[in-house]
């Protein structure tokens, strides 16, 4: 823990947003976790992402659940709204608010434990159910607030603190999403800004699920000599087989790729995604292809970074498929929300 | 770019903006801590030692540190480091068993210093501790020189000259009061001096020569006038007064005749206020008074009615100005202002009729002497020059530094050593940590606003001349003026080879001054910094290549306020808070070069 806060003097030239907000704007309070974690860059990447977007504070839900990983929903825009919710329960929390008001953007942050363990159930009925929102796993293969034990998202091989060997195969959370039919599939590294703060701007933009692992290296307990996911081992074996440029609505898409290396991919709010494919071949709106080369990849000990699956998520996205209302429940008269007894009579009457 | 040479003394110094401002290069962030523990004593031995009058300078100083303090750039308004200095004289303990002292026996040198003022006891001041005879002689019947014939009691009291001042001459300093040098030939021809300095200031008022100036006895010239007002032969004056010049001599004049008698008092200037050269606090305090400070008015004329002055004649200007340079101007009118009296503060100039020109000493087309800039030897081995004798009218704290040179180079030339070789300037670093996330220094930032200096009451304060006007700091006041000091002199040390580029540091710097990125040279590297470059001459901290992608640390000095986040946040310590110390190297220790030169214990 930091023994004072971050002073709330800044650099004089920050550059502002449409809001006329620097990205100071878009902060939270200081940091617990251990100085050097890959989640705190990771905090300091959305906090980019939002102020990028000129995305009003209110208009963001922040959500998650246990871990180091859910603490960090403290550390970025304060001026959110925000649910704490219980060990690996957060999609649901995040589906019943998302039913509740469409208007809003939602962000869920989780870790490896709390997504492929003890929530793997809530995650895959999430990407089932296509719920509107980013949904990002802070991805460091051990579960450092019980003291570094492997995860499941702890690679064959890969060597605890104390030097023992893991032998149990994880679960990969862009092979599980692929499999569920998710919309939006990507993965970075903490790392990585240049390349995460546009994957986090296009998935807060994407119309349905949009799942992001993050390789975030635990300093405390997994950043040594034989671990999988420390910042030398993810630096070393890290593949970008897509960079991704996130292009705001109304901007002009510069087209600087010759063809066929580059494609567009168009966001439902009137933004795109700017794709340029750095592995020759590579197609990331073909589902099937991606999941066997990423799985190619990752027998290889290679993680696979950047957009790695785009495709049109709202035709199956929750409202559409559950014909939610439109207008958010708390702006719905209290006599259309509750339409009193006589209502419900009518309605049993169907059933009987 | 290379990786940035840390060890090179300069570097580091660059950092602590007001050290390297000050001439005389006092160690302000430390002094001010000191002050901060209530150390008054040791924060008036740091200043001593590279300033020699703290209470002198903590009242009258230029303060070029202080347009250079890095809260200024971050803030409205730098830390009151000159007034802290204040702090640490006003309430220091006894320090006198703490001075430096003449050893019992000489080492048989004897120096002659001509001028009592700053420079020369500067260099009394260095060399009587190394066992040098020193004789200063003294025109007046006062020591002090123009500070205390120039500058008014109310700003500063006789009693802080004549404490700082005892404490050299003291030392056992020959004091010929009343004796000025008439000859440099013959004081050469006694062969009594093996070096001879010249601190005799710039002693002499610029003139302004316009028609009806000799038919006048109330037309003064301002340090003249100021001069005999601090001997006690003037003690009124009329009671409208023209002021011409607005610089700060112009400043103390307008002043003093507000004490005298004169109930309006205008400074009359030739160009607008963003031209002129008084320090902005002085016109503050001045228009506080109630003076008025007419702008654009160019004096074409004494007016003479009956052999009486009446008033004076102007031209009204207007100017064309370009950023901060005029391009043109014209007349736009005339104007006559009545008066009393006129005094004329429009410059002042060193004179050396008593230095006779066929001893080796070159002089410019100007009457000037040459002057090295480095040693202050003039072209007469064994003859130096400091203060404003030597460069012309700069300010006290200049003076000082002149004096320290001089000092080395009079030592040096005594010993037979070579005077342009100059011992050579270091700097020590040493962390601060004390534990996890434990500084032995105060690192959070202090919102609070510089505090103003209580002032005695404007009725009050005109009732005497010498009624010293501004209070000095409450101790309530002390306690947060401190806290604004950001420690530039804990340094943010970077280690390469830790680093496991986390990017934990450049995500916390709350100014942003931080960036890994892939190295390039200074234009292209500068344009990729996390936030732009504000100002192209600031230091740019460049890195090893790092281990991990090969990348380069970067930081922009510019605006880095040392809260040492980046090394709490650091989890391999590659980023260390480290202490500078920069010895700046005066007459003592150019002895021993291997010996620190300081016992003192730092804050």
């Amino acid at each position: 823990m930091t023994s004072i806060v971050k002073p709330k003097i800044a650099h004089p030239s920050l550059p502002k947003n449409e809001l006329g907000l620097t990205r100071r704007g878009y902060e939270g309070t200081m940091s617990t976790l251990c100085a050097g974690c890959g989640h705190d860059s990771i905090t300091a990447a959305i906090v980019e992402a939002c102020w990028g977007l000129s995305m009003r504070p209110e208009q963001l839900v922040k959500l998650s659940g246990i871990g180091c990983s859910s603490k960090t929903t403290a550390y970025f825009v304060s001026g959110a709204h925000g649910f704490n919710g219980v060990h690996g329960r957060m999609p649901s929390i995040a589906a019943g608010a998302n039913a509740a008001n469409r208007e809003l953007t939602y962000i869920g942050i989780s870790g490896d434990g709390d997504s492929l363990s003890i929530g793997l159930g809530q995650l895959a009925h999430a990407i089932r159910r296509n719920v509107n929102m980013l949904y990002v796993i802070e991805n460091n293969g051990v579960y450092g607030l019980t003291k570094g034990q492997f995860s499941a998202s702890a690679d064959i091989g890969t060597k605890s603190k104390k030097g023992e060997a893991n032998l149990q195969s994880p679960v990969d959370p862009v092979l599980l999403a692929l499999t569920l039919g998710a919309s939006f599939v990507a993965r970075s590294f903490s790392g990585d800004k240049a390349q995460l703060v546009p994957l986090l701007q296009a998935g807060l933009r994407h119309q349905g699920f949009a799942l992001i692992d993050v390789l975030s290296p635990c300093v405390t307990f997994n950043d040594h000599e034989g671990s999988t996911k420390s910042y030398a081992f993810t630096r070393e074996h890290y593949h970008a087989a897509v960079e991704a440029d996130f292009v705001p609505r109304a901007s002009e898409i510069a087209v600087d790729y010759a063809p066929g290396e580059s494609k567009v991919v168009g966001l439902h709010d009137g933004s795109h995604v700017r794709l340029k494919k750095l592995d020759g071949g590579y197609d990331p709106s073909d589902r099937a292809a991606a999941y066997s080369y990423i799985e190619r990849k990752l027998k290889d000990g290679e993680y696979v970074t950047g957009l790695i699956h785009a495709g049109d998520g709202s035709a199956s996205e929750l409202h559409a498929v559950n014909q939610t209302a439109a207008t958010p429940l708390n702006r719905l008269p209290y006599e259309r929300l509750t339409p009193g007894a006589a209502a419900l009579g009518k309605l049993m009457a169907r059933y009987r | 770019m290379d990786p940035t040479d840390t060890g090179q003394p300069d570097y580091f110094h660059q950092v602590v903006d007001c050290q390297w401002a000050c001439p005389a290069h006092t160690d302000v962030p430390e002094y001010i801590r000191l002050i901060a523990q209530g150390r008054f004593g040791d924060a008036y031995l740091v200043n001593r030692e590279s300033n020699v009058f703290p209470g002198i300078l903590g009242r009258v100083c230029d303060r070029p540190c202080e347009p250079a303090c890095r809260r200024g750039r971050v803030e409205a308004k730098p830390v009151a480091i000159c007034r802290l200095k204040r702090v640490a004289a006003d309430h220091r303990e006894d320090v006198s068993d703490r001075l430096p002292k003449a050893p019992p026996r000489g080492n048989g040198k004897h120096v002659a210093c001509i001028g009592a003022g700053p420079a020369s006891l500067t260099v009394a001041n260095d060399l009587l501790p190394l066992g040098y005879d020193v004789t200063i002689f003294e025109q007046f019947g006062l020591t002090g020189g123009l500070m205390r014939t120039n500058i008014p009691a109310f700003r500063l009291p006789g009693a802080v000259l004549d404490e700082e001042i005892g404490a050299i001459v003291d030392m056992g300093a020959q004091l010929k009061l009343n004796t000025p040098v008439e000859s440099l030939k013959a004081l050469l021809a006694s062969g009594r001096f093996d070096a001879v300095f010249v601190g005799s200031g710039a002693p002499k008022g610029k003139e302004l020569r316009l028609p009806g100036r000799d038919d006048s006895s109330r037309i003064h010239i301002g340090i003249d006038w100021l001069h005999s007002i601090a001997f006690g032969h003037t003690e009124k004056i009329g009671e409208r007064v023209l002021i011409i010049g607005v610089g700060n001599t112009a400043m103390d004049c307008c002043r003093s005749s507000l004490r005298l008698g004169a109930t309006d008092v205008k400074v009359m200037a030739r160009k607008s206020r963003q031209f002129f050269k008084a320090s902005e606090w002085e016109l503050e305090d001045a228009e506080s008074e109630g003076v008025e400070i007419v702008v654009n008015h160019a004096p074409k004329a004494f007016v003479i009615e009956a052999g009486r002055l009446t008033g004076m004649r102007f031209e009204v200007l207007e100017y064309q100005v370009d950023g901060s340079r005029i391009v043109g101007e014209r007349v736009v009118g005339e104007r006559v202002f009545p008066c009393d009296d006129v005094i004329l503060a429009i410059g002042q100039e060193n004179a050396f009729p008593w230095i006779e020109r066929d001893l080796g000493i070159e002089f410019d087309k100007w009457q000037v002497p040459k002057v090295d800039i480095a040693t202050f030897q003039s072209t007469r081995p064994g003859v130096f020059f400091g203060g404003d004798a030597a460069f012309g009218p700069k300010n006290i704290i200049w003076a000082v530094e002149h004096g320290h040179q001089a000092a080395i180079s009079v030592h040096r030339h005594c010993q037979g050593l070579p005077v342009a070789e100059r011992p050579a300037r270091g700097v020590t670093l040493a962390s601060r940590k004390m534990g996890l996330h434990e500084w032995s220094y105060k690192n959070d930032y202090n919102p609070a606003e510089r505090r103003l200096v209580p002032h005695v009451g404007l009725a009050e304060r005109f009732k005497k001349i010498k009624i010293e006007v501004e209070l000095g700091f409450t101790a309530e006041q002390i306690a947060l003026e401190v806290e604004r000091c950001l420690n530039c002199d804990i340094q943010t040390v970077f280690a390469a080879p830790l680093c496991i580029e986390c990017d934990a540091c450049i995500d916390i710097c709350p100014v942003d001054c931080l960036t890994i990125t892939a190295n390039g040279t200074e234009a292209e590297l500068g344009a990729r910094l996390k936030a732009p470059r504000r100002d192209p001459k600031a230091q740019l901290y460049v890195s090893a290549s790092l281990k991990q992608t090969g990348r380069v640390m970067v930081k922009d000095e510019d605006l880095c306020v040392h809260c040492g986040l980046c090394a709490e946040r650091c989890p391999t310590a590659a980023w260390d808070m480290q202490k500078s110390t920069v010895h700046i190297p005066h007459a003592s220790d150019d002895e021993a070069p291997c010996q620190h030169p300081s016992t003192r214990q730092s804050a």
